[in-house]
Parts: structure tokens; sequence; C-alpha cells
């Protein structure tokens, strides 16, 4: 269990991981906190030859209050996202779907930019995210670009980043009055989620103005549930279990050890009401 | 081959490693460590963990080479002048091992997860203790160990009446 033979960088700045990216082309790959590169380096389903290792760039963890969204570092791990006191009161979905991401010390290595950036639709943090609607500024030689989590993921473990860009930041709204949920189905502790469901859920006068619900390990990649958010919208909250009883419309979920295709979307409708319910609650 | 320095239960090694050596194999064969366990090599038992900076993290999916410049703490570092650590004491008293093969890992990740939640109910020692497996105990001396640490340290914090 050692990956095959790599070369090895350290970047010393974004612009300078940029340049090694450049040179070394498409057989490099970035390294941040590698718990989802390493595995698979190691079972041999992944051999870059060349590792650029992000770990030095600590100017890029951080949390910062920026009037109506809160900037995240790329390279700020699950465990300081899940402890950060501003993203708790301001965008508590991030920190809590932070915590529930493989175990504590899996959490003290993987970072936010691996989670976004690896494109894995088992993943917790991109669904949190794609309901959150957030954005994702990335940088390349071309220059910097900022790109809509809903545009970002493209494939199985594929997304829209160039073999030269680097994520630099994501950014999130505050979520102010909005009730939130992340809901994860898992059978065995530390496993991935079998499908897991985010919610972010505003009101105004007592029934529900808008839902955004993502979807985690419906597809090939994070999914939004937007059949049932258009029968949320404008709906009283007595009807949230009828207007999740399409979350899995358009979704695709595969059969595999843990579960059938047909399970999964049982589990999306069902987690979905939960979220959806325990957001009303918040 | 990269020229590396780290700090291993309080000493500074230096060494010539390949860039694709785990921090694991650069623990147990060039440094001799042996209390630090591999064992499923995936990221999944814990048996390899060790402590990076004072946090927990498993040995078999951290390089070598991502460790240059940092410090890092196995199960052979915890004692303090010959005397065991309060972790290592608590799992001897609860009988929280059996075979052992666990303990070096679960002994450190329980360090690390006390300091970072001194009060930990018993729902969060087992919730930070799940990705360290243990084969023999099914876990309720574990778990009763860490608890056996926060009654002695609650104990030094308040003394008695
Ligand atoms: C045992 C175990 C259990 C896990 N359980 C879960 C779970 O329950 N839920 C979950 O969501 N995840 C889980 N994970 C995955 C974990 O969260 C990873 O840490 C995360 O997916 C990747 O983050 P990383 O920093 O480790 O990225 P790395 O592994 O370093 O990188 C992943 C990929 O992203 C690229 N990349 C990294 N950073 C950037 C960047 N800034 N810009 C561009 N590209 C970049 C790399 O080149 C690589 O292709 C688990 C992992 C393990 C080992
Ligand atoms: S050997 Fe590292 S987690 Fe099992
Ligand atoms: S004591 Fe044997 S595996 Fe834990």
């Amino acid at each position: 269990m050692i990956p095959l033979a790599f070369d090895y960088e350290v970047a010393e700045s974004v612009d300078h991981a940029i340049e090694l990216l450049g040179q070394h082309g498409e057989e490099a790959k970035l390294l941040a906190g590698g718990h989802s590169l390493l595995p698979i380096m190691k079972l041999r389903l992944a051999a870059p030859t060349v590792l650029i290792d992000l770990g030095r760039l600590s100017d890029l963890s951080y949390v910062r209050d920026e009037g109506d969204h809160l900037a995240i570092g790329a390279m700020t791990r699950q465990c300081d996202l899940e402890r950060d006191q501003t993203l708790q009161e301001q965008c508590g979905l991030v920190a809590y779907t932070a915590s529930l991401v493989g175990d504590p010390s899996v959490r003290h290595r993987g970072t936010i930019g691996g989670s976004v950036s690896h494109g894995d639709a088992a993943s917790d943090l991109p669904s949190a995210l794609l309901a959150l609607d957030a954005t994702f500024t990335v940088r390349g030689s071309n220059g910097e670009r900022t790109v809509a989590a809903g545009d970002f993921f493209q494939d199985y473990l594929q997304t829209v980043l160039e073999p030269d860009e680097v994520l630099t930041e994501i950014r999130v709204p505050k979520l102010n009055g909005a009730g939130w949920s992340y809901k994860k189905f898992n059978r065995r502790a530390q496993d991935w989620a079998v499908v897991g469901v985010a919610a972010v859920v505003e009101r105004s006068n007592g029934s529900i103005s808008s839902a955004r619900i993502g979807l985690t390990n419906m597809g090939s990649t994070p999914l939004r549930a937007t059949a049932a958010e258009s029968a949320l919208a404008g709906a009283d909250p007595s009807s949230v279990a009828e207007a999740t009883g399409s979350a899995d419309e358009g979704t695709s979920p595969s059969s595999d050890i843990a579960a059938s295709a047909e399970y999964r979307r049982h589990l999306a409708r069902v987690l979905s009401r939960r979220a959806v319910e325990e957001a009303l609650s918040r | 081959m990269r020229r590396i320095q780290m700090t291993v239960d309080g000493r500074a090694h230096v060494a010539e490693v390949e860039p694709r050596l785990l921090l694991l194999h650069h623990l147990r064969e060039n440094l001799g460590i042996g209390g630090v366990h591999a064992g499923c090599n995936t990221t999944s038992c814990g048996a390899c963990t060790v402590h990076l900076d004072g946090e927990s993290v498993k040995s078999c999916t951290v390089l070598a080479v991502q460790a240059d410049g940092h410090e890092v703490t196995t199960v052979r570092g915890i004692m303090d002048n010959g005397l065991w650590h309060p972790m290592q004491q608590a799992f001897h008293e609860a009988h929280g091992l059996q075979c052992g093969y666990c303990t070096p890992g679960m002994i450190m990740a329980s360090i690390s997860l006390l300091k970072e939640k001194p009060n930990a109910t018993e729902q969060e020692i087992r919730e930070g203790l799940e990705g360290n497996l243990c084969r023999c105990t099914g876990y309720e001396n574990i778990v009763k160990a860490v608890q056996l640490v926060q009654q002695h340290s609650n104990g030094q914090a308040q003394p008695a009446s």
C-alpha cells in the first residue's frame, strides 16, 4: 500500500503553485490534506508523477467576515471549520457538515478546498455548498475567475478546474434568519454517506418562501433537488412531506454494496423531509 | 530523495527520504518506533495514529515529506520521566485493551480527543474515537478508560474538600 514514485514540490505561494502546474503539465497534482488523493494513489487508482504540496500555504487557511458573506480559504481544514465561531454563528450548515466528515483524525488533515476540488458526489461539504449557492474563487495562468457551486461540478470526480488552476477561496452567504440542516445517513461509524441531504429554508409570514436542497451521493455529482425546491416555494410548512416526495426527481443514484438505487431514492425523499422540517425548526 | 527534518518524541531527526514514503513507515522502519502499529493501511483502523503538531492523524495517510519541519509524537514519547501518561495508566486500570494491537493508536486518539473536548460526554467519546477500530474489547472499557482520565483530571482541578 504505497504510491507509485513521484516527484515532490512545495508551493511557496498560489502563484508558485500555478507556475509549477504549468511546468509539469497534466501529470502533476496538487496535494492539500491528502485524504482523498493519497488513498487513491496507494490503491494505484491515481499515479501523478509530480505532487505539488499546498501544505505550507498557511495564508489560505482562514474564515473571514466580509459583510453579507463569509470567505473561507481553500486550505482551511475540516476541523477548523467545525470549531470556527463565526461560521457556527453565521453559517452553521458549513461548520456542522464539516463535523460529520470521516473521523477527527481525517478532519485534522482534510481541507475544504480538497473536498470541493476532488468533486466526489459522496462527499458531504459539496452538497451543503450547493444548497448555500456558494461561489468558488479559482486562479490560474489566465487570471482569476469566480464559479458558482452550481456550475462547478461536471461529472464523476470532474470539475471545471483547468489543469493549471488552484481553488483559493469559498464564499458562503450569511444565513441570517434562514433555517438549515444536514442529514447524513450511514450504517456504520466513520462511513461515507449512503445519502446526505443539505437544506437551507427561508420563511416569511409562516410559510416557506424558498428552500434549497443539496443531495449527496445521488448521482455522479452533488445535485440540487430542483423539483422539491419548486414544490416547497410558497408552501405551507404542513405540506413539507408531500413537497419533498419529489426530492429524487432528476437524480441517477448508483446501486452498490451500501444500497440499491431504489433505496437511495427513498432515502433522498425521507431525508429531504427531515432536513426541511429541521431547518424550519431552527 | 528529499531531505527532511522533524522532531519525533522530542528529538530532532534528519533523513533523506523518497517522497512516497509514508510517515508510518518512516517512524517504524527508519526510526525504529515499533509502537506505531500498521493495521489496515487504508485510513480506516487508526492503529497508526500519532500526533502531528499535537493533533491526531493517521500516519499511513501522511507522507513523511508532509511532516517536514513539524513535530510528531508517538506513543513512545508520551511517558513523563519514566511515568506512564495518565491515558496509559487509565487504559491499564480500566482494562481498556486485550490483544493491544489497537492500543497505541487508541491512546493517541484519546489524548487528542480530550485535549479538544476535555468534558466530552460518553457519546462524544464514542464519536471522537470512531476512526479507531478495536476487534477485541467491544469498546466499553476503552470508553471507561477515557472517562477515568476525565475524572482524575477533574479531581486535580478541584482539590478535595
Ligand atoms: C477514512 C476517510 C473517511 C472519509 N470520510 C469522508 C466523509 O464522510 N465525508 C466526506 O465528505 N469526505 C470524507 N473523506 C474525504 C476527506 O474529507 C478528504 O479530506 C477530502 O475529500 C479531500 O480533502 P483534502 O484536503 O484531503 O484533499 P487532497 O486529497 O489533498 O486532494 C483531493 C483532490 O483535490 C485537488 N485539490 C486539493 N486542493 C485543491 C485546491 N486548493 N485547488 C485545486 N485542486 C485541489 C487535489 O489535486 C486532488 O485531486 C474521508 C476520507 C478518509 C480517508
Ligand atoms: S493503518 Fe493507518 S488507519 Fe489503519
Ligand atoms: S485490544 Fe485487540 S484490537 Fe483492540
